[in-house]
C-alpha cells in the first residue's frame, strides 16, 4: 500500500510536467476507449490525473429523466450478475430455486413500498411497458360501459401531484378502473393501493435510483382487474407477461423499493430544503421568472421555471457545467413546447423559456448553490442581448406591440 | 455477547464515516457521510439496548456495503465534478 502510494506520487509528479493542455475547451465530456482490462488498472490511476485536470463533468440536475443507481442497489444486484446467475423459471436445481426467491424477495419489496399484496405485483421492462399493458386492458373490456382513467401521479414535467385519492373514491363509486403511471412518485410520496383506490400502477426503476430495464406494474385482485398481457410466450408471470424475469434487475428495482421506504421521510424532507433553497435564491435575484405548476399540490423535487425574455434552450446551452433539460426527455428532441405547459395556460412565449430543475437523493446544497449562481448569471447575459427586454426596461408594453409581416 | 457500548458504536460511527470519504464519486461520498451522521444523530437518544444492538447491525452490514462499493467506484472512477476542490480522496 505504501509502494503504490509511494508510485502514485512520482506518477503524478511526472504527468503534471507534461506537454501543454489542448486548447479547445471542452465539456469535460469525450469520447474516451474505456479499458477494463485488470493490467490497466495500474495504468489508469496515471491517466486519471492528468485527464482529470483538463476535463470536468457536469453537475447532475436532472434527476426526472433518470437517476442515479444507489450504491445500496448495485450491491444487491452484483451477486446475481456473478455467480447466482440461474434462470428463476428453472424448477429443477438450486440455481434456479435461488434465482426464484430473490425474485419472489424483490416482489415483496415493492408490494410493501405501495401497500399490495406480491400476487399483484407483475414485473415488465418499464413504466412504458405497464403503460401499454394497462391501456391495451381498455380494449379488451367485455362490459360497454367499462372505461378507464388513467393519471399520472406526479408531473414529470412540472411535479404537479394530482389528487389521487379523490380520483380513485370516484373511479371506484362509478365502476371505473383507475391506472396511475406512478413513475415518479413511487417512493418518494406515500402512496397506498387500496387507500387511494387504484386499480392499476406502473412503476419505473430507474427514476427510484433502481437499474434501467426493469418496472412493475400493479393489478389488483380484489375486485380482479383483468388485463390482457402484451406479449405472449411461456407464461411466466401469471400469464400476464412471459420472457425470462431477469433477476438482476428485479433484484435491483426490490432493493430499490426497499430503500425508499426507508429514506422516504428523510429524503422528502432534504428535498423540500433544497426546492425552497434554490427557487429563493433565484427568485431573489432575477425579476420576471414564473414557476410553473400548482405551488400547493407539488412535488418539491421537480422545479419548472420559466425565465421571461430568455429562450429556454440558449439557457440551457448556456448553463453547459450543469446537466438540466426544459421539459421531459421523451419529447426533447423537438423544439415544441411543451404540451404540459401548453395545458396549464403558460404563454407561448414563456413555454418556450422553461427549465426543469431536478432535485433528487443525491444533489448537495452545494450543487444547488452552484447552479444558481450560473442560472443567475447566464440570465442576466441573456437578458443584456435581448432587444426584447430592452423594450420592456424602457417601459413598453409588449403586447401592445403591433409586429409587421414580412 | 454483551450489548455494544458507547465506545463501541463510536468506532463504528467514525469507520463508517472514514470508510465513507473514500467514494470517488462526489455525489456517493457526499451522500454517505451526510447519511451516517444524520442516521446516527437521530438515533443518539436511543435507550433499549435491544433496539441499539438492531441498529448497530444493520449499520455493520451497511459498513459492509459502504467498503464494497467504495472500492468499485474507485475501480470505476471517472472525471471529477465541476465543484470539486483539486484535492482527490485518498486512497
Amino acid at each position: 500500500m505504501l509502494l503504490r502510494v509511494a508510485w502514485r506520487r512520482a506518477a503524478l509528479s511526472v504527468t503534471v510536467a507534461a506537454g501543454p493542455r489542448p486548447a479547445v475547451p471542452n465539456r469535460g465530456l469525450r469520447l474516451r476507449v474505456i479499458d477494463n482490462a485488470p493490467q490497466s488498472a495500474v495504468h489508469c490511476d496515471a491517466a486519471a490525473a492528468s485527464e482529470a485536470e483538463s476535463g470536468l463533468r457536469p453537475l447532475y440536475m436532472d434527476v426526472q429523466a433518470t437517476a442515479p443507481l444507489d450504491p445500496r442497489v448495485l450491491d444487491a444486484m452484483l451477486p446475481y450478475l456473478i455467480n447466482y446467475y440461474g434462470n428463476p423459471h428453472s424448477r429443477t436445481h438450486a440455481y434456479g430455486w435461488e434465482s426464484e426467491a430473490a425474485v419472489e424477495h424483490a416482489r415483496q419489496q415493492v408490494a410493501s413500498l405501495i401497500g399490495a399484496d406480491p400476487r399483484e405485483i407483475i414485473f415488465t421492462s418499464g413504466a412504458t411497458e405497464s403503460n401499454n399493458i394497462a391501456v391495451k386492458e381498455l380494449e379488451a373490456a367485455i362490459q360497454p360501459d367499462t372505461s378507464l382513467v388513467s393519471i399520472m401521479t406526479v408531473n414529470n414535467e412540472i411535479g404537479v401531484k394530482q389528487p389521487i385519492a379523490e380520483i380513485g373514491q370516484i373511479c371506484s363509486s362509478r365502476k371505473v378502473y383507475f391506472h396511475t403511471d406512478a413513475a415518479q412518485a413511487v417512493g418518494k410520496i406515500p402512496l397506498d393501493v387500496n387507500d387511494m383506490k387504484i386499480d392499476l400502477m406502473s412503476i419505473s426503476g430507474h427514476k427510484i435510483y433502481g437499474p434501467k430495464g426493469v418496472g412493475a406494474i400493479y393489478i389488483r385482485r380484489r375486485p380482479r382487474v383483468r388485463v390482457e398481457p402484451l406479449q405472449s410466450g411461456g407464461g411466466q408471470e401469471r400469464g400476464m407477461r412471459s420472457g425470462t424475469v431477469p433477476t438482476p434487475l428485479v433484484v435491483g428495482l426490490g432493493a430499490a423499493c426497499e430503500v425508499a421506504q426507508q429514506e422516504m421521510e428523510y429524503d422528502h424532507k432534504r428535498v423540500s430544503q433544497l426546492a425552497e433553497r434554490l427557487i429563493q435564491k433565484i427568485m431573489k435575484s432575477l425579476p420576471d421568472v414564473v414557476m410553473n405548476g400548482d405551488p400547493e399540490h407539488h412535488y418539491p423535487g421537480c422545479i419548472n421555471l420559466s425565465f421571461a425574455y430568455v429562450e429556454g434552450e440558449s439557457l440551457l446551452m448556456a448553463l453547459k457545467d450543469v446537466a438540466l433539460s426544459s421539459g421531459s426527455a421523451c419529447t426533447s428532441a423537438s423544439l415544441e413546447p411543451s404540451y404540459v405547459l401548453r395545458a396549464i395556460g403558460a404563454d407561448e412565449d414563456l413555454a418556450h423559456s422553461s427549465i426543469r430543475f431536478g432535485i433528487g437523493r443525491f444533489t448537495t446544497e452545494e450543487e444547488v448553490d452552484y447552479t444558481v449562481e450560473k442560472c443567475i448569471q447566464h440570465v442576466k447575459r441573456l437578458r443584456e442581448m435581448s432587444p426584447l427586454w430592452e423594450m420592456v426596461q424602457d417601459g413598453i408594453d409588449l403586447k401592445s406591440i403591433k409586429w409587421t409581416q414580412h | 455477547m454483551a450489548a455494544s457500548s458507547r465506545a463501541q458504536v463510536l468506532d463504528l460511527y467514525r469507520a463508517m464515516l472514514r470508510e465513507s470519504k473514500r467514494f470517488s464519486s462526489y455525489n456517493y461520498r457526499t451522500y454517505a457521510v451526510r447519511r451516517i451522521r444524520d442516521a446516527f444523530r437521530e438515533n443518539k437518544n436511543v435507550k433499549d439496548p435491544v433496539e441499539i444492538q438492531t441498529l448497530v447491525n444493520k449499520a455493520k452490514r451497511d459498513l459492509e456495503i459502504i467498503r464494497r462499493q467504495v472500492h468499485i467506484s474507485q475501480l470505476y472512477s471517472t472525471d471529477r465534478l465541476v465543484i470539486e476542490t483539486q484535492e482527490r480522496p485518498r486512497t
